[in-house]
C-alpha cells in the first residue's frame, strides 16, 4: 500500500474474509505436513531405520532408563541454580573491579583483568577436570573433596569470566552525562557505581546474561566426565550396561524440556529490551 | 566578599588550551552570563568550578575559601554549588522523587521524610506537582529539566550553575525553563549561566562575559554588551546572533 493513498481520511480497516483468513493457513498447515511427512517417510522407511529406533529411540530402555536420569537431571539443575547466583555477583565484583579508576585501587584492576583474561581463554572442559579431580587430590584438610563441589566451583570461575564483560559492557554503556551529574550531586565513586550505574548496567545486558545462563544449562553436563553422577553420567552408565542408546535421548529430551522455555524467556526479555530503547529515542 | 572568585584558571586537554588564565568574580545575588561560541571554554569554566574537570593553573574560591581547601571536602563543595546540564542527566533508573532526594539522602544525611517534604515543596514551586512517582523517560523535555533544576537546588546551594539549560529543548518548551531562572533570580540565588539566549542573557544577566579561545575578550552589563560592545570580536559574534535571527 503505498503511503499517498492514505493521504485522505485512513478508510476503516477491512475485516478479512473466513477464506481470506484460512486459504494462506490452509496452504501453510498443507506444505509443511508434505515436506515433513516425506522426511519423516524417507528416514523411516530406510533399511537401517528399525536397528536405529531400536538402539536410540526404544521406549522400553528409555523409561528403564529415565528414573536414574531424572534424578540426574535434578542435579544438573540445582548446579545450574546455584551457579547462576554465584556467577551473577562473583562477574559483577569483577567487572566494577575492572572499572576501578585510580592509583589505590589499581591492584583490584590488574587482578580483574588477568583474571579474565586467563579464565576466558581455558576450555570449560580443561578447567572441570583440574578443579574436579585435581583440588580433591590435593586432600587439603579443611577443603571440600567432593568433586560436584570443585567441578561447579570450575563452571563459575570460567563462566564469571565471560559475565564480567558482559557486565562491564553495559557499564561503559551508561552515557558518560551520568557519571557527572553523579559527581556534581557529590556521590562517591562506590556511591555512583551503586545508584547510578550498575542498575542501568544491569538492564542494559539482562539479555545478554540470560543467553549466557542457557548455555550455562547445557554445559553443567560437563561435570559428568569427573564422575558426578548428573543425567549424562546416568545414561552413560544405562548405556555401559545394555549397549543401548535410548538413555542418552532420554537425558537430551529432559535438556531440551528445560532449555527451550529458557531460550523463549530470553528471547521475550530481549525484544521488551528493544522496545524500551525504541521508546526512550522517539 | 565574592561569592564566587575565579583567579588566572588555566586548563589543557593535552596539547590543546581551552581556558586561558580566566579570572571572574560573582558576587552574592548577582547572575552572570557567560557568551561566546561553540569551543571557547564556557562549559569547561562552570566545569573547573566545582571540580568536574580539573585545571592545569589558577584557583577558584567559594565565599573566599579555595575550593582545594581542607574545608571543602568534595561532599560540601557539591553542596554549595549546583550545576545543571543540557541533557538534564537525570537517573532513568529511579523516579523523580528519587532523583531529588539521593544526594541528600546518600550524600548530606538528610532524613527521606525530610527530603522528600522538601522535594515536594520545590516540585510544587516550579509546576511539577503530581510527577513525584514518574521516572524521567514519561516527562517532555522540559519537564525534565525542571526537576533537574529542582535536584540542583535540593541541597540548598549557595551558587546555581546552569550549563546550556534550554539547548536541548524544544522552542516550546523553552519559555517555562526560562521563567524558572528569571524567578530564581528574583529569590536571590547568585547564578553562573552558560547560554545562546542572548535575549535571555541580555535581560536576566547583571553582568555578561564574551569568551572566546579560553579567555574572556569582554565582560559588561548586558545593556552595554548588547548595545555598545567594545571589542571587535564581541562585535562580530553578535553580528552573527543577530543575522542568525536569534538576538
Amino acid at each position: 500500500m503505498s503511503s499517498d493513498a492514505r493521504v485522505p481520511a485512513p478508510p476503516a480497516r477491512r475485516t478479512p474474509t473466513l477464506k481470506e483468513r484460512a486459504v494462506p493457513a490452509l496452504i501453510s498447515i498443507v506444505s509443511v505436513t508434505v515436506f515433513f511427512g516425506t522426511i519423516a517417510f524417507l528416514v523411516t522407511s530406510a533399511e537401517q531405520w528399525p536397528r536405529i529406533r531400536f538402539q536410540f529411540f526404544n521406549p522400553d530402555a528409555i523409561m528403564a532408563a529415565f528414573p536414574n536420569v531424572l534424578r540426574g537431571f535434578g542435579i544438573n539443575m540445582m548446579v545450574w541454580a546455584i551457579a547462576l547466583v554465584a556467577i551473577a555477583i562473583w562477574a559483577l565484583v569483577l567487572a566494577v573491579f575492572r572499572s576501578l579508576t585510580g592509583p589505590i585501587l589499581a591492584p583490584l584492576k590488574v587482578f580483574s583483568i588477568v583474571y579474565i583474561d586467563l579464565l576466558r581463554g581455558i576450555p570449560s572442559l580443561l578447567l572441570v577436570l583440574l578443579f574436579g579431580f585435581g583440588v580433591p587430590a590435593l586432600q587439603i584438610p579443611g577443603l571440600p573433596r567432593s568433586s560436584l563441589f570443585w567441578g561447579s566451583v570450575a563452571m563459575v570461575l570460567g563462566y564469571s569470566a565471560y559475565a564480567a564483560e558482559v557486565y562491564r559492557s553495559g557499564m561503559e554503556a551508561v552515557h558518560d552525562g551520568q557519571r557527572a551529574a553523579a559527581k556534581a550531586l557529590g556521590l562517591s565513586q562506590w556511591q555512583t557505581l551503586y545508584y547510578a550505574i550498575i542498575p542501568q548496567a544491569v538492564r542494559n545486558v539482562l539479555p545478554a546474561l540470560l543467553n549466557l545462563a542457557v548455555a550455562l544449562q547445557k554445559d553443567v553436563a560437563l561435570l559428568s566426565v569427573i564422575g558426578v553422577r548428573d543425567a549424562v553420567r546416568e545414561a552413560q552408565i544405562y548405556t555401559a550396561r545394555t549397549f543401548n542408546y535410548s538413555s542418552l535421548i532420554a537425558a537430551a529430551i529432559l535438556f531440551l524440556v528445560a532449555t527451550i522455555p529458557m531460550a523463549r524467556i530470553t528471547d521475550y526479555v530481549a525484544r521488551k529490551d528493544q522496545e524500551r530503547r525504541l521508546q526512550r529515542t522517539v | 566578599m565574592n561569592r564566587v572568585e575565579i583567579s588566572s584558571v588555566t586548563k589543557y586537554y593535552g596539547n590543546n588550551l581551552v581556558l586561558d588564565e580566566v579570572s571572574l568574580a560573582v558576587r552574592e545575588h548577582e547572575v552572570v552570563c557567560l557568551i561566546g561560541a561553540s569551543g571557547s571554554g564556557k562549559s569547561t569554566l562552570l566545569r573547573c568550578v566545582n571540580k568536574l574537570v580539573p585545571f592545569d593553573h589558577g584557583d577558584i574560591s567559594i565565599d573566599g575559601v579555595s575550593i582545594f581547601s581542607e574545608q571543602f571536602n568534595n561532599n560540601e563543595l557539591h553542596k554549595r554549588v549546583g550545576i545543571v546540564f543540557q541533557a538534564y542527566n537525570l537517573f532513568p533508573h529511579i523516579n523523580v522523587l528519587n532523583n531529588i532526594t539521593l544526594a541528600p539522602r546518600k550524600v548530606h544525611g538528610v532524613s527521606r521524610e525530610e527530603s522528600e517534604e522538601r522535594a515536594i515543596k520545590l516540585l510544587e514551586l516550579f509546576g511539577m506537582q503530581g510527577y513525584e512517582k514518574s521516572y524521567p523517560e514519561q516527562l517532555s523535555g522540559g519537564q525534565q529539566q525542571r526537576v533537574a533544576i529542582v535536584r540542583a537546588l535540593a541541597t540548598q546551594p549557595d551558587v546555581l550553575m546552569l550549563d546550556e539549560v534550554t539547548a536541548a529543548l524544544d522552542p516550546e518548551l523553552i519559555g517555562g525553563v526560562l521563567k524558572i531562572i528569571r524567578d530564581l533570580k528574583t529569590q536571590g540565588m547568585t547564578m553562573l549561566i552558560v547560554t545562546h539566549e542572548m535575549g535571555f542573557a541580555r535581560d536576566v544577566a547583571d553582568r555578561v562575559c564574551f569568551l572566546e579561545g579560553g579567555r574572556i575578550l569582554e565582560e559588561a552589563p548586558p545593556n552595554k554588551l548588547f548595545s555598545a560592545p567594545e571589542n571587535p570580536r564581541t562585535r562580530q559574534f553578535l553580528q552573527r546572533i543577530i543575522e542568525a535571527g536569534r538576538l
